[in-house]
């Protein structure tokens, strides 16, 4: 079945995948008049100033700070909410859950543009508006949902044998949960934190909107500086290569769960 | 499924969960449907508009125009990459220390901010020192994304393909990865061709994957706002000025929250109902 | 239908295993031939190398060294559609969106078969499976022996079929269901006369449908033979204890100018011709071949287990444990007991091979 073209599809498809992260990190490391001055494959004046930039200004390098910031507060927020509320719906039974679980998910298909108006008025009035807290909290509406989803199929591959057994042996159920079910989905908690790591990461509309300074993303920051300060493509070019950073360390960690995470463990 | 035990106290485990969404979802919700039925002139003062911002939205050209490039968008997109996603799985090996490899490149695209993917396609596609623009130039093909429509829908659809096509390839080889080996050696025992393994062995046993990429491939493709906004801005003139951007057009440019809102309900409302009308169609053999 | 021998077959999973390092193969050096129209069956404990063999016997290995000919003609290499061979999966394998009727149909129409010679062979090995009812049902919604029997259909549909391979068939399958799908397996066997070969760690599966016996352990073959033949005559120790409940008892022995000794008594076995020095050597004794005597061996009763229709007795001699069985009617006696084996059925073993025989 495998032919020798067909064995290079997937580097093809990685090649294509690579050619604009290329230039993305070639165009960071040029000078500005290298990029204005014309084409080039590659940097031929090779410059960290770009780099030198952000990593020294506050104004640039805040914006990662905060970014992290509530991305770690939702990823952590979400999971912990999730938990019960998935155990709750692979375990029991309950007046209204299908429509409960059904209605957590039509959320994630809510636009953030329908959302983003809104949302702002409300964290306006109870007074989360720039605060990390506004964005993570705002996030959790599309995160908790795929939480609720990723983290009930795990918890399905996991006979009720086990519960059953632990609540004869005399465990209390947090302590069971705690001590014996953690532990027994950890794979599946990881892979929901990687999901809800990766959206809250990759979000910009609501996070945009519901910061003004104080808690400004480095997503916000990037496209203030392409619109004010006209061509600043090496800037630009530098901050969004920082930004594959985060995304790439975590994608190395969970590197042996991707296969089972993407299929959310419901195969 | 069967040997759930009935127990209405499971609401406790439940209920953070629901008053966060809740607080979340539904009061931005009602402010939305409040908007939509009433007039404002500023100054916190509304009358009552009734079913007015609804038929105006419903009969306004510019709505008709956004909703129709949204969803030629969403039926390229789904259209090039559910196949080329399916493809490059199959095509993927199995074990071995590639797969790793594989794996971890392909999912990068995913884990970047959606801006900086559109500002990354913006330096690919700028006339004279992009990349791209000069690789289609020299094939002496006349591009320039900021004046032509044909060339921004183009860059926009690759720019799609590159962002999400591996979502795709991901969920297809978690499916094709969890088939045990019997069926690929049952196979071999029957005499069946590639074709054949793939049209009955395969393929069925994705169909799970399946229905969830092509979910979330439409709702996903079908808010699509960031990357474009950042890359054509929706221009040139209003090639590209899809659903999502013209709402944030209206709302957050014109402050005209009255027929924003109602354009809003009606925008969510066509997602839920496309994505259940997908989610039945997929799933209708699966009783039978 | 075809005769299957195998030459000097070994196999690594290794890419490039060390050839003087035993320890690398997972079957070492085996050579054997089964005939035609046989039902045979390899039994052997989990890892012995066993579905190896079958995988390797149906194409879907290719052997490390060693050639492997279907009625002469060298298949050492060609893939399972080449060697022609049916086989059946622990799990059930069924195509999932098709009917029972194009499930057994699929291997004659990847074959080319018209479909005219399709529907009265598919209805055929129906009929004979039991699934005429469920013919155009979909598959999927049949239960776990009735998908095994579409695995085995699809085998059977083809009339040209060098052998049938079954491994671990009936793992899945409800116990009171065992009984009845391994009866038609028989049945079947005797109906179509294919070559069969069944894969299993369960001996009364073995010992049941098979006429031949294959005796594995540790990627050896250990014994060929009928079911009496591995009761009555296992050729090494291993086969006493793997086959029969309780196992075979052995027991250290010395010989001395060609006569046994167990515990300083002179026991005879069936075998001590055999053996042409002096030394020391191992006596096996199937429980059912033990009897209480009023002069033999002496030994004590520690334990009494019922087993249905006889008891077994498990006595202590001179540091060693030897069992036997008693009928239920006899009384249990307790405390000392005197001990006979039955001369027949007594043999002598070296290094674990039984002597004299020729392996």
């Amino acid at each position: 079945m495998k032919n020798r073209i067909t064995r290079f599809v997937p580097l093809f498809y990685i090649i294509f995948l690579m050619i604009p992260i290329y230039w993305l990190l070639n165009m960071s490391f040029k000078t500005t008049n290298e990029i204005l001055g014309g084409f080039t494959l590659y940097p031929h004046n090779f410059t960290f100033a770009n780099y030198a930039t952000i990593l020294t200004d506050p104004s640039w390098y805040r914006g990662y700070i905060n970014s992290i910031e509530y991305v770690f507060i939702n990823t952590v927020f979400s999971v912990a909410v999730a938990l019960p509320a998935a155990y709750a719906f692979s375990r029991y039974r309950f007046l209204g859950d299908k429509h409960l679980f059904f209605w957590l998910l039509t959320n994630r298909m809510a636009p953030p543009a329908v959302f983003a108006l809104p949302v702002f008025q409300l964290y306006s009035e109870v007074g989360l508006f720039d605060t990390p807290w506004a964005v993570a909290l705002a996030h959790t509406l599309f995160n908790i949902p795929l939480a609720v989803w990723i983290l009930e199929g795990f918890m399905g591959g996991v006979p009720t044998a086990l519960d059953e057994t632990a609540f004869v042996d005399g465990y209390s159920f947090p302590r069971f949960f705690f001590r014996i079910f953690i532990p027994t989905i950890a794979a599946g908690i990881g892979v929901a934190c990687f999901f809800c790591f990766m959206f809250s990461w990759v979000e910009l509309l609501l996070a945009k909107t519901l910061t003004s300074v104080a808690a400004k993303p480095i997503a916000a920051i990037m496209t203030k500086t392409a619109s004010a300060s006209g061509y600043q493509l090496g800037l630009l070019a530098a901050a969004g290569s920082l930004t594959l950073i985060p995304g790439a360390v975590v994608v190395y960690f969970v590197r042996n769960y991707i296969a089972k995470g993407f299929a959310l463990g419901r195969v | 499924m069967s040997n759930k035990i009935v127990n209405q106290k499971a609401w406790f485990l439940v209920a953070p969960v629901f008053l966060v969404v809740a607080f979340n979802a539904l009061i931005p919700l009602m402010t939305v449907v409040n908007f939509s039925v009433q007039e404002t002139f500023g100054d916190n003062v509304f009358t009552w508009a009734g079913v007015q911002w609804f038929q105006d939205v419903l009969h306004s050209e510019r709505f008709h125009n956004a909703l129709l490039k949204q969803l030629l968008f969403s039926a390229i997109v789904l259209a090039i990459e559910i196949p080329l996603g399916l493809a490059i799985a199959l095509t993927m090996p199995r074990k071995g220390i590639w797969v790793s490899f594989c794996l971890i490149l392909m999912a990068l695209p995913l884990l970047i901010p959606w801006n900086v993917v559109g500002s990354m396609w913006n330096i690919m596609a700028l006339p004279d020192i992009g990349l791209l623009a000069k690789m289609i130039n020299g094939l002496g093909i006349d591009y320039n994304y900021t004046r032509q429509p044909v060339a921004a829908w183009f860059t926009i659809v690759l720019m799609d393909v590159w962002h999400w096509t591996s979502l795709v390839v991901l969920l297809c080889y978690a499916g094709l990865v969890s088939i045990p080996d019997a069926y690929y050696q049952a196979a071999k025992v029957d005499g069946a061709k590639p074709w054949a393994v793939f049209r009955y062995i395969q393929l069925p046993k994705l169909k799970h994957v399946l229905t969830i990429a092509v979910l979330l491939r439409f709702m996903d493709s079908f808010m699509i706002y960031t990357e474009v906004s950042v890359l054509t801005g929706g221009g040139p003139g209003n090639a590209t000025t899809f659903l999502s951007i013209d709402l944030v057009k209206i709302a957050l440019g014109q402050f005209d929250l009255g027929p924003a809102a109602a354009m809003s309900l009606i925008y969510f409302m066509i997602i839920l109902a496309m994505s259940w009308l997908f989610y039945t169609l997929m799933m209708k053999n699966e009783e039978s | 239908m075809a005769k299957i021998s195998i030459e000097n077959l070994r196999h690594s999973y290794l890419p490039f295993p060390d050839p003087a390092r035993e320890d690398q193969y997972v079957l070492k050096k085996l050579s054997i031939d089964w005939q035609d129209g046989g039902a045979y069956a390899l039994l052997g404990p989990s890892g012995c190398g066993k579905t190896t063999l079958l995988n390797l016997i149906s194409g879907l290995l290719i052997p490390t060294e060693g050639t492997m000919k279907f009625d002469g003609r060298d298949v050492t290499r060609a893939t399972p559609e080449q060697r022609n061979i049916a086989q059946v999966f622990q799990f059930p394998v069924i195509y999932d969106t098709m009917t029972v009727f194009d499930n057994l149909a699929f291997p004659l129409r990847n074959r080319g078969v018209s479909e005219a010679e399709i529907a009265p062979r598919v209805k055929e090995i129906a009929e004979m499976l039991d699934l005429s009812r469920t013919l155009y049902n979909r598959a999927s919604g049949l239960t776990a022996d009735g998908k095994q029997k579409i695995s085995l259909g699809r085998g059977l549909v083809r009339s040209d079929v060098a052998a049938i391979m079954f491994d671990e068939p009936l793992t899945v399958i409800d116990p009171h269901l065992k009984w009845q799908l391994r009866s038609k397996l028989k049945e079947l066997h005797q109906r179509t006369k294919r070559t069969m070969i069944y894969v299993t760690h369960d001996q009364t599966e073995a010992l049941t449908f098979a006429d031949q016996v294959v005796v594995m352990n540790n990627g050896e073959i250990v014994q060929q033979g009928t079911p009496v033949e591995l009761f009555e005559r296992p050729h090494h120790t291993f086969v006493g204890h793997f086959i029969g409940s309780p196992g075979m008892n052995v027991l250290p022995c010395e010989i001395k100018g060609g006569k046994t000794f167990y515990a300083g008594q002179m026991i005879k076995a069936q075998n001590e011709k055999a053996l042409k020095a002096d030394g020391k050597f191992e006596i096996g004794v199937r429980p059912e071949f033990v009897t209480l005597a009023k002069t033999g061996i002496a030994a004590d009763v520690v334990k009494v287990s019922d087993a249905g229709r006889f008891r077994i007795i498990e006595t202590i001699s001179g540091g060693n444990t030897i069992r036997l069985l008693l009928a239920e009617d006899v009384s249990v006696p307790s405390g000392q007991v005197k001990l006979a084996f039955d001369p027949e059925h007594t043999q002598i073993y070296q290094n674990g091979w039984l002597a004299g025989a020729a392996a």
